[in-house]
Order: structure tokens, then sequence, then C-alpha cells
């Protein structure tokens, strides 16, 4: 019998572990976390359409109790090698896995905000990142740094991502729908807030994204402003006071905000740099390459070894089952009628 | 005073916390297809007066969102009402009759 490893229980893991289980392949499911889908279940909802992501947590987890899918959670892969007898995969503590294909689906992390000094997060504490904010919503407590409610919040667009000085020159691509999504959310609990998203471009790219943006206008009159924020400050209150520029109207601004969110941008895992690189089938900024963008989008440089999801680059979760998905047949299809992974 | 032949600008910077976007919200109530403007210039770039003159209807709405009314009824003299940019907006906003409510309410009428 076949058995494939799957290295992270993320979206696209989980996604990949159950197609092939339903296809008779053992699956050995590897997380460093103690619980599977972290970074999903840090969500309050999902865009477009505002479902709880809890309920996509429930759904996805249900799917890994099922006959042929072993998930072995807090044990981290940090080596993968190539034997003649299949490919082993260790920690640091001396276990050896052994399979006859690996998918890695180690994703992403999030930018660290702090590394924009000028934006002041780590500093001030009015200055958050949209991961803060999507716990606020997710408990329900919306507060400024004095533990009040907030009367103006501003998001600012593009943190860690598009900025040479960062060393990132992609869009992180979710970040966009998510600062309307989540002003949305502000204003749905606190009507009266005032919202402001600075934005360089709105990337809506996806179903019901553009939509969002003009409920976000019309209905929930969320400002937009056409500027990058270029430096924030705490005022004697610990309000947060910033300076950008309307490049519509050619002018320079400044306004002070109880909160100001960074929409933090997607870097590859730190599992996704390092098996990138003892693999060698490291890409752009440390995410994965795969073969080819159109046609097999889910194979790698190495025979055998596979890639799906946010280790790739950034992607929505939508993205990302389907991503599992694509993997699960793209292993599937490797598999001899003796259930072995033949010569390619 | 000597001229040392260059001369300081007074300072044009938006200041948001002094910003009076009252009249924006009065103006949405009164047409409301406004809200939905994501200022594309299609408006702008139809309109005859802006071919012709530093006439802007596009940074109309981009002031007056912002709250900076104080020029804005002199610069909407220029405006013939013809009607072009409302037939051009791909977000459809009412754009001939958001300047006559424009110009209402910066007369206070
Ligand atoms: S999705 Fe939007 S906010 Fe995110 S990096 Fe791209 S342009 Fe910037
Ligand atoms: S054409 Fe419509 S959407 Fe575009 S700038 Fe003019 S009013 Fe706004
Ligand atoms: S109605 Fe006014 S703003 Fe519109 S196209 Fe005619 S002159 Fe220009």
């Amino acid at each position: 019998m076949t058995t494939v490893a799957i290295v992270g229980a993320g979206v696209a893991g989980i996604e990949a572990a159950s197609v092939l289980a339903a296809h008779g392949v053992k699956v050995k499911l590897f997380e460093k976390e103690a619980s599977v889908l972290g970074n999903l279940r840090s969500k309050a909802f999902l865009f477009p359409n505002f479902q709880a992501s809890d309920q996509i947590v429930d759904s996805l987890t249900a799917k890994l109790l099922v006959d042929g899918i072993e998930t072995i959670t807090a044990m981290e892969i940090v080596d993968i090698k190539h034997t003649s007898d299949g490919w082993h995969l260790s920690d640091n503590k001396n276990h050896d896995y052994l399979a006859d294909a690996v998918l890695v689906s180690t994703g992403y992390k999030v930018f660290d905000a702090a590394r924009k000094e000028e934006l002041g997060y780590g500093i001030y504490k009015g200055v958050i990142t949209s991961l803060d904010m999507e716990a606020m919503i997710k408990a329900d407590k919306l507060v400024n740094a004095v533990n009040a409610t907030p009367r103006k919040i501003a998001f600012l667009q593009c943190v860690g991502s598009r900025d040479e000085k960062v060393g990132n020159h992609y869009c992180s691509k979710v970040c966009c729908v998510t600062a309307v999504k989540q002003a949305i959310e502000v204003k749905k609990r606190l009507p009266q807030c005032e919202v402001t998203i600075f934005y360089m471009d709105l990337r809506m790219w996806g179903q019901g994204f553009e939509e969002m943006y003009r409920t976000a206008q019309e209905q929930y009159k969320i400002n937009f402003v056409r500027g990058r924020i270029s430096e924030a400050a705490a005022t004697f209150d610990g309000r947060i006071q910033l300076k950008s520029e309307d490049t519509l109207l050619g002018l320079p601004l400044k306004m002070t905000t109880d909160l100001l969110v960074l929409m933090v941008g997607m870097e590859p895992s730190e599992g996704t740099v390092n098996l990138g690189k003892k693999c060698s089938i490291c890409g752009d900024y440390g995410f994965i390459q795969s073969t080819n963008p159109h046609l097999s989008d889910n194979t790698t440089a190495i025979d055998g070894l596979f890639v799906a999801g946010t280790a790739k680059r950034p992607m929505t979760v939508q993205d990302c089952v389907n991503d599992g998905r694509s993997a699960a047949l793209a292993i599937l299809s490797r598999i001899d009628t003796t259930g072995n992974l033949g010569a390619e | 005073m000597k001229d040392f032949g260059f001369a300081i600008e007074k300072p044009r910077a938006l200041d948001l916390d002094k910003a009076d976007r009252n009249l924006y919200v009065r103006l949405l109530k009164r047409e409301p297809s406004f809200a939905r403007c994501f200022q594309c210039g299609m408006c702008s770039a139809t309109c005859s007066a802006r071919n012709f003159t530093d006439y802007n209807i596009r940074r109309i709405h981009t002031l007056m969102r912002q709250g900076q009314t104080q020029e804005l009824d002199a610069m909407l003299q220029k405006c013939m009402l013809c009607g072009k940019c409302t037939l051009v907006c791909p977000r459809g906003v009412n754009l001939r009759h958001l300047i006559i409510q424009m110009r209402k309410l910066l007369n206070n009428e």
C-alpha cells in the first residue's frame, strides 16, 4: 500500500489527506503545532460570504477522522531525504518516518510588522496588525489603546508586501479584501466609528470582492484614501497620528486615529523556507517552486516531492482547498497499478 | 521685503482631523449614488469643461469627500450641466443631479 507523508496540517494539507485517503492511500499527516489549522483558527469570518471560519475548521477536521489518515501533531519535520527504500522524514529528536511520496504543505507566516519601524508596531499600543484586529472581531470586543471603544480606525494596506525595503516585491493577494472585510465587521459592531482605508490599489480580484468594496462604500460609508502611510506616532492621549498623501488630490495629509491596523502580508513559514532549501525546491522569497504554474503546479523539480497551498505563494482559503485536491490528484496519477510510485 | 527670487507657498495639507465632512454626509442623503464613486476619472475625461479649463469634476468629488469645501462653489460654476459625465460613469453615479445638489448645499439651500 502506498504511503504519502504530508508535512503541514493546514487547509491544503488536510484537503489533500482526505482525497488521498478516499482513494485508498495511507496518509501520515504531520503538524508541528499541537493542533491542526492554526492559521485558519485565528480568523473570525471568511470573505467573501462572511462565513464563520470555525465552521470550515470543523468540516476540515472532521475529514481527518477516517481510516487511513494518521495525524501526528507537535511533530516538526526538519529534514526530508530520499534513499533507495523511499522518502525519510525526520524531526530533531531522531524520529524517522518512511513514505513513498511527500507533499509539502508547510504554509505561510504573516509579515512581522515591527520590521516597519516607522509605523510604530510594538512601540505604540494603538498600532495593531490585521491579526490583532481579527482576534478582536472574533472575541466581539473592539477596543483602542486605553480599552475604550474606538471612534476612529484607519487601515493600511500592503504592510510587508510590495516593498523593496523589506525585500518583498510581491502582492500578498488577500489583504485588500481582508481590510474591506474587517472594515465592514467594525461598522457592523460600531456604526458610529469612522473607518478609513489607505490603499495603493484595491485588488478586488475574486468573485464577490468588488461587490464587497461597493457595499463598504455604499452601505457602510467607509472612506477610501489612495495613499500609503509614511509614518505613525502616538499622541499624548494614546491615539495615533499618521502622515500620508492623498495621491488623488496630490496633497499631503495627516490624521489622528484611535487604532491603526496594519494589513500584514504573507511570507513563507520557517518550515517552508527550511524544507525548500534542504530539498532544493526553493523559489523566490523562500516560497517553494512548483514545476510549472500553469500545467504542473503541484509537482517540484524533485520526483516524488509535491507541493500545495501557501508554501508556494499567497493564497486564499478557497485556493488552498482546491490546491490540496489538485495535489492529491497529482500524487494519485503518479501511483501505478501495483500501488507503487513507478518510474516517471 | 527683499525679493529673493522665490516664494514660499502657503501650506496646503489635508488635516483630516479638522475636515468637516458634514456637507458630504448631507450630500449623500440627497444623492446616495455618490457613495459608490471609485474615483476612476471617466467623468472628468469626458467633460468638455475639463478639456478646456482646469475644472475637474473627479477632483471635486475627492475634495468633497475629504471635507475640503472652501473653493468648490467657485469651481462648480464652470459646469455646464450637460450631463455627459452621468452617461459614462461606470458606478452609476447620477453626476448631474449630484452637481446641482452640491451647488445648492454650498449655498445653504
Ligand atoms: S492584496 Fe492589496 S494590500 Fe495586499 S499586498 Fe496586494 S495590493 Fe497590497
Ligand atoms: S465616473 Fe463615476 S466613478 Fe468615475 S470618478 Fe466619476 S463619479 Fe466617480
Ligand atoms: S455636466 Fe458638468 S461635469 Fe458633467 S460633463 Fe457636463 S460640464 Fe462636465
